[in-house]
């Protein structure tokens, strides 16, 4: 009964029908994949995360002002670069986790796990599941930043930045950072970084988001710095009532009109409900 | 020991000596003006080269070149052409007319025709009839004279855009009413500027600079409406003959 009984593991049946497929010229759909700038940073009191609102179809703007920086449990939050969908679901996914794992040991959950999982499932995936990660939080053990590349490597930093403007915020970590920071230093450092990936990197734009997360508060900046608001435009597009072209025109009325007839009983008289 | 016989395998190597430095261009042409513009973004890959690399080229005063694609080509390219110009004004002394550079430029491309300048032309100016037009080339000189065309990274947004609101495509005039021919200048310059911001928001190889160069026919009376164009400058080399202006604005930077 091969149709009922599934195999524990992998399912590779499509594999020689894709391999023909490509042979003949019809290659797998392309996953979007986004251009990035996040970055993390850790400070005195915890850790600051930032990301640029930038999403990408090649050389296509594909949202303006998206959300890079994700919900992993009240502690911890996760920036996502790579393939757009990859990111969110394993997210998603690993948020879910931690949840059940925070109810069923009873304890706050701690960043490494969050880490672990996530490690687990991108090698699990041996890199297809294209999702470059950078994880802060604050737990029990004191602040955590980690990196987490696609096929599932780890890095432990005091400063860390990924996606495509890895290299423009990276350099202005390299200048900046120092130990022991200060929120606002911090938050100034994270913000330069990112405007870094914004203006010289083209798969970053838009605006920046930041993320402070210390032992007793976490505080999500949406849109901290907008330093790309759109100009007005020179003329007003508003389209003439009647500037469409139509070929034939129908007008049916939506509107049922119905007569009631009462039967029997009359009315004002009352039903017999004894 | 390497294996001796995958060694011995046949190998090919290649080098690609073009590149795609992104940028748009455009030009729209009036009743006795043109309208050639272009943003002054050069980028490789995700990298911005430089902010401020021209595009658009006075080549007398009566054209305008605007070049776009690879960068190295579209520079050596502008060159020869000039240089060809320069030749015809010491032969001729005069400067060559508008229809004649355009019929250079396609044998000029087409002698590459197999190491072609891998550069897409757009040629505006004034022809000698005193109208405006614009004539747009493919990399191996295949040539057309339109009323308005956009070229490069953002041509694919910005056509459709230009065909609705110059050719007014997919627009039903009032009733006893039609579409204009001719657009004004004021108009013109407008529908540029919005098209150049609205694809630095949606194309990543788009942005920094805009700058739009405006060709006026002998006499034109457009000149009135350039009056209170912030920023002007005038390029024209000679006296009471057509006037050739630069207007440049900024674009978004990131």
């Amino acid at each position: 009964m091969a149709s009922v009984y599934s195999p524990p593991g992998f399912n590779f049946s499509n594999e020689i029908r894709n391999n023909f497929l490509l042979e003949k010229g019809l290659p797998l759909p392309k996953a979007t994949s986004t251009g990035t700038t996040i970055v993390g940073c850790l400070f005195k009191d915890g850790i600051v995360l930032g990301a640029d609102t930038r999403a990408t179809e090649g050389p296509i703007v594909a949202d303006k002002n998206c959300e890079k920086i994700h919900y992993i449990t009240e502690n911890i939050r996760c920036c996502g670069a790579g393939t757009a969908a990859d990111t969110e679901f394993t997210t998603a996914l690993i948020s879910s986790n931690m949840e059940l794992h925070a109810l069923s040991t009873g304890r706050k959950p701690r960043v490494v796990t969050a880490m672990t999982m996530l490690k687990q499932m991108l090698y699990r995936y041996q890199g297809h599941v294209g999702a470059a990660l950078v994880l802060g939080g604050v737990d029990a053990t004191g602040p955590h930043l980690f990196t987490i590349h696609p096929h599932g490597s780890t890095d432990k930093l005091p400063y860390v930045t990924m996606g495509s403007g890895s290299l423009a915020a990276m350099a202005v970590f390299e200048s900046g950072w120092r130990a022991d920071m200060s929120r606002d230093e911090a938050l100034n450092l994270v913000k330069a970084a990112i405007s870094a990936g914004i203006f010289n990197d083209l798969g970053s734009g838009s605006n920046v988001d930041a993320c402070i997360i210390t032992a007793t508060h976490t505080e999500l900046l949406r849109n901290v710095e907008m330093p790309n608001q759109r100009v007005e435009k020179e003329r007003k597009y508003a389209f003439r009532r009647g500037t469409t072209a139509w070929k034939n025109q129908t007008v049916r009325d939506l509107i049922v009109k119905e007569e009631l007839t009462t039967v029997g009983a009359g009315p004002g008289e009352a039903m017999d409900t004894t | 020991m390497p294996d001796m016989v995958s060694l011995a395998q046949p190998q090919q190597r290649q080098f690609n000596p073009y590149a795609d430095n992104g940028g748009t261009i455009l030009a729209i042409a009036g009743a006795d003006f043109t309208v050639i513009a272009g943003d002054t973004r050069q980028s490789e890959g995700y990298s911005i080269q430089t902010r401020y690399a021209p595009k658009v080229f006075r080549l007398t005063d009566r054209a305008v070149l605007a070049v776009n694609g690879f960068a190295a080509d579209g520079n050596m390219f502008v060159k020869k052409v000039r240089q060809r110009l320069e030749w015809y004004r010491h032969a001729h002394a005069k400067d060559m007319p508008l229809r004649a550079i355009a019929r250079l430029i396609q044998t000029m491309l087409y002698a590459r025709r197999f190491f072609p300048f891998y550069v897409y032309n757009i040629l505006g100016g004034i022809e000698e009839d005193g109208s405006g037009a614009v004539y747009s080339f493919d990399p191996v000189g295949s040539y057309e004279r339109e009323a308005c065309r956009a070229a490069g990274a953002a041509q694919s947004l910005v056509q459709p855009f230009l065909d609705n609101q110059i050719y007014f495509k997919n627009q039903v005039p009032a009733p006893g009413m039609a579409h204009p021919v001719h657009l004004p200048l004021s108009t013109v310059l407008s529908l540029v500027i919005d098209s150049f911001t609205s694809a630095t928001e949606r194309h990543i190889e788009v942005g920094d600079g805009l700058e739009m160069y405006v060709v006026l026919a002998k006499g034109s009376t457009a000149i009135q409406s350039l009056s209170t164009v912030r920023g002007i400058q005038e390029m024209t080399v000679t006296e009471d003959g057509e006037r050739v202006f630069v207007i440049r604005r900024e674009l978004k930077k990131d």
